[in-house]
């Protein structure tokens, strides 16, 4: 009940009257949005950008940043069809594309805690990296994909749902427990919030921050796996600009670039504005080079929010 | 005499807390005015209020005896109010000349008079008695010659009013010695001091009133003259004061900790034992490696040589987190920087390093976490109006004993090491935690309290060690050591 309320006075509650707002601006505006064919896009959408999204949260919650989502979403979409059509396993394909999301996270995180390069830095590099290897290692060809099923994971139903939305909202769950409920989600906050006294206090700061980088290699890895099997077929130019509408939606949902603070909730949220938004745009038909202009509106905005919340709690 | 400054009825509330309610001030020409109460009672909200920092809902600013429009501390500078803050605020990597002038250097058309500069600089300088160039790098002062600094800036800004803000909590006795030099002397060219201190000491040795704030608001202002020690205390904490220092000396028991030729980059060759129960001290000036003793112990600081042995078993060098295990923690000196999570609640901040108690496997169980954290903020007479309180927002001395309490709640704690236990902190919250570390003795805990304040060593510890340039120069025991021979051994 405390919660409840908690949650309704808060933050979250702007957020809130936001989605709601614009669901209504854009239902007055299309019949066609609030049609349950579209709603599921936007859900499909979002289950994408929220599988990563969670990764996100983590890392930023520890204090640091991952722009390297964006151009994994190409390496690890096109090595996922490259064994998928070698070995005709959607079960090894999958498996493939998490070990190499999970070593592309080892790769940040090691960076950051062993080498001591800011993750900004480390991570922009590493996206610069991964995007010219994905160009190099495939012509700039796409790469289709040859076995049938595999479209199944990106389109296909469980029960009413899209698969995605189904197994994002669960991972949603999970971590959202995970967040509050263990040890290892406590330890993040703490870290983020203060490395130092983190490290005083005896908890394991650079073990966790690696983990931190290990988790959102492989839950980008898993929205690339998806990404690729909706496309069916491995894009060396998938996912430009998609850690930037990650990191836009959640730091939107409250999640403080400064680390320690924000919610999974509240991300959750942000994640369901900006698809809201760009799926407007699509109906609407506006041009795609707007919808850069309104992303990129957005994360300043986002930003904006973040430093005044964080001003008045330092005015307190 | 008419006032310089005087505020009347002044109102202020912060979200949940009511900081102010109706407080009257008043300073006048070549006084020095002490403000005096605990934390939480309203001195810093006062202080800002006075410099224009915050805003305040009902009540009068006068200067000279007219109503002013102080919105800024912009504002304030130019009536000449100046605030030297607890935390200096210097920009280390520019010069002192710089520092004083900052945001005023002289120019002509853009163009900065570096001759002028360094020759006003010089002039003001001069006048605190810092004998520094203008064009040293702050950075490269100490922690007493930045002060000045600061003060410096406030006399550049034709200050009437200087408002010191625990200027005396970082300093050698000698450093203060010379800051009330300074501060008489300002007092006689008709400066109006404000002066907040938790150093009864200074209190008396230096100011003409003092003022009583207690929860929020003004419970007395006389003359220094008519207040004793025990009247101010009583003043202050609404109650008297049983003794400060509750010690019960009691045999040690098993080794609780032992360093053997410990060495670090800053500290040399340092071996000391602390048994169960024990309360030892380590004394000396600042820079003397006190602190850096326990960063070595922590594994914070590299150890390059030594051994370490908690409750028997050896400490691996380099890892906090086998300290946290063996059962060594630290409450460190630079509580807002190493000790809190600000962003956090009073409860998360108190379980943090006792989780896996409360975890069945994996998950935390959210009562017993609760009723563990509950009984020690009772235990601790912690004053918070909930757990789910953010930290950032209680005073300091609750702050400390959450600090503690995140210790105490580790079932397997052998040693706790307290730096500075209580810097900042007011005098009825310092005979509770003097009280609760003797308390904690009692039940066998081995404790090493860091301090740089003299009488509270003598009065807490068993064995005193005294430090100078990263060695240990001497051990005292109780019933030999005094002020004298502490000093002796520093210096």
């Amino acid at each position: 009940m405390e919660r409840l309320r908690r949650l309704l006075r808060g933050e979250q509650a702007a957020l809130v009257l936001a989605l709601l707002l614009l669901c209504a601006v854009l239902s007055a505006l299309t019949p066609v949005f609030l049609s349950a064919a579209n709603l599921k896009n936007v859900l499909r959408d979002a289950s994408l950008i929220a599988i990563a999204g969670i990764g996100m949260v983590v890392v930023i919650l520890a204090g640091e940043i991952d722009l390297s989502a964006g151009s994994s979403q190409a390496v690890v979409g096109i090595l996922a069809v490259l064994l998928l059509n070698e070995s005709g396993s959607l079960l090894l394909a999958l498996l493939g594309a998490l070990g190499a999301g999970l070593l592309i996270g080892l790769g940040n995180g090691l960076l950051v805690t062993r080498a001591g390069i800011n993750s900004l830095i480390a991570t922009l590099g590493s996206m610069a990296i991964l995007r010219g290897g994905a160009m190099v290692g495939t012509q700039a060809v796409s790469i289709q994909g040859q076995v049938e099923g595999f479209t199944e994971v990106g389109t296909g139903h469980w029960g009413p749902l899209p698969i995605p939305v189904v197994i994002a909202a669960l991972l949603f769950l999970l971590f959202y427990l995970v967040l509050h409920h263990t040890p290892a989600g406590r330890y993040l906050y703490a870290v983020g919030g203060n490395a130092q006294a983190a490290r005083l206090a005896g908890l394991p700061v650079e073990k966790l921050k690696l983990a931190a980088f290990a988790l959102s290699g492989v839950l980008a890895a898993l929205s690339a796996f998806i990404l690729a099997s909706r496309l069916n077929s491995g894009q060396p130019n998938a996912g430009l600009g998609f850690e930037l509408q990650v990191i836009a939606a959640v730091v939107l949902g409250g999640v403080s670039l400064s680390g320690g603070l924000g919610t999974l909730v509240g991300a959750g949220l942000g994640i369901l504005i900006l698809t809201v938004l760009n799926n407007g745009l699509v109906l609407l038909d506006v041009s795609s080079f707007y919808h850069d202009i309104a992303r990129g509106t957005v994360i300043i905005l986002a930003v904006y929010l973040d430093t005044r919340r964080r001003q008045a709690r330092g005015r307190v | 005499m008419e006032p310089l400054v005087e505020l009347r009825g002044i109102h202020k509330q912060y979200p949940g807390v009511y900081a102010l309610k109706g407080v009257d001030f008043d300073l006048r020409p070549g006084e020095v005015h002490a403000l005096v109460g605990e934390n939480g009672a309203g001195k810093s909200t006062l202080i800002k209020i006075l410099a224009g920092a915050v805003s305040f809902e009902q009540g009068e600013y006068r200067i000279e005896g007219k109503p002013a429009q102080i919105h800024s501390p912009q504002d304030a500078i130019r009536r000449g109010i100046s605030v030297v803050y607890q935390e200096l605020e210097l920009a280390p990597r520019l010069s002192v000349a710089e520092n004083i002038f900052f945001g005023r250097l002289p120019s002509r058309r853009g163009r900065v008079l570096w001759a002028q500069l360094y020759r006003d600089s010089a002039l003001v300088l001069e006048q605190v008695g810092l004998e520094v160039d203008p064009e040293t790098e702050v950075a490269r002062l100490g922690i007493a010659a930045q002060q000045l600094v600061e003060i410096a800036r406030a006399l550049s800004c034709q200050a009437r009013v200087l408002v010191m803000d625990e200027p005396t909590s970082a300093l050698t006795p000698s450093e203060i010695s010379r800051l009330f030099g300074l501060v008489r002397r300002l007092r006689e060219q008709g400066t109006a001091i404000l002066y907040v201190s938790h150093k009864l000491q200074e209190i008396f040795a230096l100011a003409d009133r003092v003022t009583v704030l207690r929860d929020g608001a003004r419970v007395a202002t006389s003359g220094a003259g008519e207040l004793d020690e025990a009247r101010l205390i009583g003043l202050m904490v609404g109650r008297p004061l049983g003794e400060m220092f509750s010690r019960r000396h009691r045999p040690g028991g098993a080794p609780a900790l032992e360093v053997e030729g410990l060495s670090t980059a800053r500290v040399r060759d340092i071996s000391f034992q602390v048994r169960a129960g024990e309360i030892v001290g380590f004394s000396g000036l600042m820079g003397a490696g006190r602190t850096e003793v326990a960063r070595g112990v922590l594994g914070l600081d590299r150890r390059l040589a030594g051994r370490v042995r908690v409750g028997g078993e050896e400490l691996p060098p380099d890892s906090c987190a086998a300290a946290r295990r063996l059962g060594l923690g630290l409450v460190p000196e630079d509580r807002r920087g190493e000790g809190i999570f600000p962003q956090l609640g009073v409860g998360h901040n108190a379980s943090i390093a006792a989780l896996e108690q409360f975890s069945r496997r994996g998950w935390i169980e959210g009562g017993r976490e609760r009723e563990a954290v509950a009984a020690q903020v009772r235990r601790l007479e912690v004053r918070t109006p909930s757990l789910g309180q953010r930290i950032s927002l209680l005073s300091g001395g609750n702050q400390q004993k959450v600090l503690i309490a995140r210790w105490l709640l580790r079932q397997a704690l052998v040693v706790l090491v307290v730096d500075e236990p209580t810097r900042g902190i007011d005098v009825g919250a310092r005979a509770e935690i003097y009280r609760l570390l003797d308390e904690l003795a009692g039940q066998g805990l081995g404790l090493v309290v860091i301090s740089s304040e003299l009488p509270e060593l003598l009065g807490l510890c068993d064995r005193i060690l005294v430090m100078k340039g990263g060695r240990i120069t001497g051990a005292l025991e109780r019933a030999e050591a005094t002020q004298e021979k502490l000093l002796a051994l520093a210096l």
